[in-house]
Parts: structure tokens; C-alpha cells; sequence
């Protein structure tokens, strides 16, 4: 059964950057996110729109596909995936 | 916790002191301009080698917001600028970026000779139903039934099925997507751009402001929700069998790849030939 518990397959993770005063409120990465990363903040900007911000609850939801980043129409969020850890001991 | 950054990695592409650009929230062409940034970083072209031309309009503003050599042209001139520019330079890759209205209309007739000659550019056209600039009056490619400030009762003039057009008048590479679908635009993008020859490829993409607020989609999420429900993808059907209703579907996907020889290539053949 070894081969069926492979611990170095873990799913991926990203770190979600965003620029908080490029946002124009469109909630299209709000609404569009594969994994529901995001939620409109209470928060203003200095235009007057509530940035997203992250589901509190769960930190490593995000898997860095992107796509936010792509959607986006006002480059003001972007994704870096974190490098896995490798396990020195797996092989 | 999301972490707050000050820059963004494409600033590079962008002329940071024009950003925030003057789009309105939930207009698509930003989302098309990131696209085609992305598409620009992931294909080893040359920017020193690049020129994006663009018309009059709000997709005519991107000339404005890239950091490349571009060029705002009058309106509907897009087209034959590019072309004065690729036959003058062969080595430069163009790009055309600019709205229906701008390509269809204003300069429908440099369009379909352009496609004609195959000229190698590329071609990148974000239809979005109407004037938008102007205040939403009805253009060449506003659905029928559709409401338009100039059409307040709905629409009864047939649109252009830009795609159609493009194959017609002899493209070699034509797309169609919404601005929905990121990904897929990205890659047709990349193709278009390594394409040797006339390349197009449509967005369709939403204009709240102007289009949406007259036809029960106040929003660009709204129309976003609209395209992720009733866009239908088919590679390699006849473009003239992908027409756009007003509530129907919209059929996206690559329509036309195929070879034929450009026309700057038959010129600087015909030159050496001459000169022997």
C-alpha cells in the first residue's frame, strides 16, 4: 500500500498580494474565485470601495492558480505560490 | 492574511504614472489589457520590437497605458497606420488593439483589405456592443432588440458577426472570447501573436455604464454571470453560424488557423525580383 500514501503530494499554495487602493469594487475576483478565497471588506479605500479581503478562517485555501490576478482589470491583486517543502526523507 | 503590496509585476508593461486608468468599475477591457500583458510575458517577444496601435475610443486608450511604442491614431485609422508601420519595418511585430465601433464602423473598409492582403498584425478587437466613450449610442455590432441611447425602443439594424467578417475577408488565425474566459484568451493571444499573417481575435466584454444599464445588466459582474451561463465553446465551427442575440448564446472558441503568404513578404519578394 505504499504507493498509494504518497505524502509529497500536497496541494499547492499561494500568497494573495493585494493593492488595496487600485481596487474599483468590481467583485469580479470576489465571485469568480475557484476556491472562495475572497470576501468584500468593511474596510474603504481611498477611492471610496471596499477592497476584497481574505475568508478569515482558513489561511491555506488559496492554490495559487491565478486567476484572480488575471481577471483583475485594475492589476491590483496578484498571487506568488509558495515553494513546497521538500521532505527530505520521501525517496 | 492577504499581505498588502505597493507594485504590481506587470508595472513594468505599464506606464505607472497614467495608472489608475479612467475604465469604469466592471468594464472588461481592463481584464483584456491584463490578459494581454500576461500573454506578452509569457512569449519571448522582443518589446523593443513591439508597437501596439490603437484607435479612438475607450479600448483606443490602451496605446496610452502600455509601455511600448504606441501609437493613438485618429479614428478608425488604426489599421492602415499598422499597415504603414509593418511595411516600412518588417521586423516589427504590431499589434492593433481597438474597439468595434473604431474597426467596424469608423474603419470597416481598412479592416476587410487588411484581412484581404494578409498583412502580418495582429488584431485585437473588444466588442462591447456599442459606443461606449460617447454615451451608448448603437453601433454596427449592438444585438437586434437590443436598447442603445439612439435605440430606445430596441435595435432593428442587423449587427456584424465580426468574426464572419474577419474569415470572409481572408484571416488567417480568428478567435472569439468573452472576458470572462482568462485563461483561454491568454493562450489564443500568445497564438495570434507568434501567428505569421492577419490575426484576430474578439472579446466580447461588458460595458455597465454605457450598454449594460439600458438592457437589465447594471453591472459587469451581472453580464460576467450572463457569459459564464450561456457561453458555449466550439473549436473550428464556420464563424458565420457564431451570431450574436440579444439573450441567446454566445458561441466562443478558434474558428480559422490556417497558412497563406503575407503580403510583406510577396512586396520585399517582388522588390528582389524586380531588381535583378
Amino acid at each position: 500500500m505504499k504507493y498509494w500514501v504518497k505524502k509529497e503530494l500536497k496541494p499547492p499554495h499561494g500568497k494573495v498580494y493585494i493593492i488595496k487602493d487600485r481596487c474599483k469594487g468590481c467583485g469580479f475576483c470576489i465571485e469568480f474565485c475557484p476556491q472562495g478565497v475572497l470576501q468584500e471588506s468593511e474596510e474603504f479605500n481611498a477611492k471610496g470601495y471596499h477592497p476584497p479581503k481574505l475568508v478569515e478562517t482558513d489561511d491555506k485555501k488559496c492554490i495559487g492558480c491565478g486567476f484572480c490576478s488575471l481577471i483583475c482589470p485594475e492589476f491590483a491583486i496578484h498571487i506568488e505560490k509558495e515553494e513546497e517543502e521538500k521532505d527530505e526523507k520521501a525517496d | 492574511m492577504e499581505i498588502e503590496a505597493k507594485s504590481h509585476p506587470l508595472d513594468r508593461y505599464l506606464r505607472a504614472d497614467r495608472i489608475p486608468h479612467i475604465w469604469c468599475p466592471g468594464c472588461g477591457l481592463g481584464t483584456v489589457l491584463n490578459c494581454f500583458l500576461h500573454a506578452l510575458e509569457e512569449t519571448d517577444i522582443d518589446l523593443k520590437n513591439l508597437a501596439v496601435v490603437s484607435g479612438i475610443g475607450c479600448t483606443g486608450r490602451v496605446a496610452g497605458y502600455i509601455n511600448v511604442d504606441s501609437y493613438h491614431t485618429t479614428h478608425g485609422r488604426a489599421v492602415p497606420f499598422a499597415t504603414g508601420l509593418k511595411l516600412a519595418n518588417p521586423k516589427l511585430k504590431v499589434v492593433v488593439f481597438s474597439g468595434d465601433g473604431d474597426l467596424f464602423a469608423i474603419g470597416g473598409n481598412h479592416f476587410i483589405h487588411a484581412a484581404r492582403r494578409n498583412i502580418d498584425m495582429t488584431v485585437i478587437c473588444v466588442n462591447n456592443y456599442n459606443y461606449g466613450m460617447t454615451g451608448g449610442q448603437l453601433g454596427p455590432t449592438t444585438p437586434l432588440e437590443a436598447r442603445a441611447t439612439t435605440a430606445p425602443y430596441g435595435n432593428i439594424e442587423h449587427p456584424f458577426n465580426l468574426c464572419h467578417v474577419a474569415a470572409a475577408s481572408g484571416a488567417v488565425y480568428v478567435a472569439r472570447w468573452t472576458s470572462l474566459h482568462v485563461r483561454r484568451l491568454k493562450e489564443s493571444m500568445k497564438e495570434a501573436l507568434n501567428k505569421k499573417g492577419f490575426s484576430f481575435v474578439e472579446i466580447i466584454a461588458p460595458c455597465p455604464t454605457a450598454f449594460g444599464r439600458r438592457n437589465k445588466e447594471p453591472t459587469g459582474l451581472e453580464t460576467l454571470k450572463y457569459y459564464k451561463e450561456h457561453s458555449v465553446i466550439k473549436h473550428g465551427i464556420d464563424p458565420a453560424e457564431a451570431d450574436i442575440e440579444m439573450g441567446g448564446d454566445i458561441v466562443v472558441g478558434k474558428f480559422v488557423d490556417i497558412e497563406k503568404p503575407t503580403f510583406d513578404e510577396a512586396v520585399h519578394e517582388l522588390i528582389k525580383k524586380a531588381r535583378k
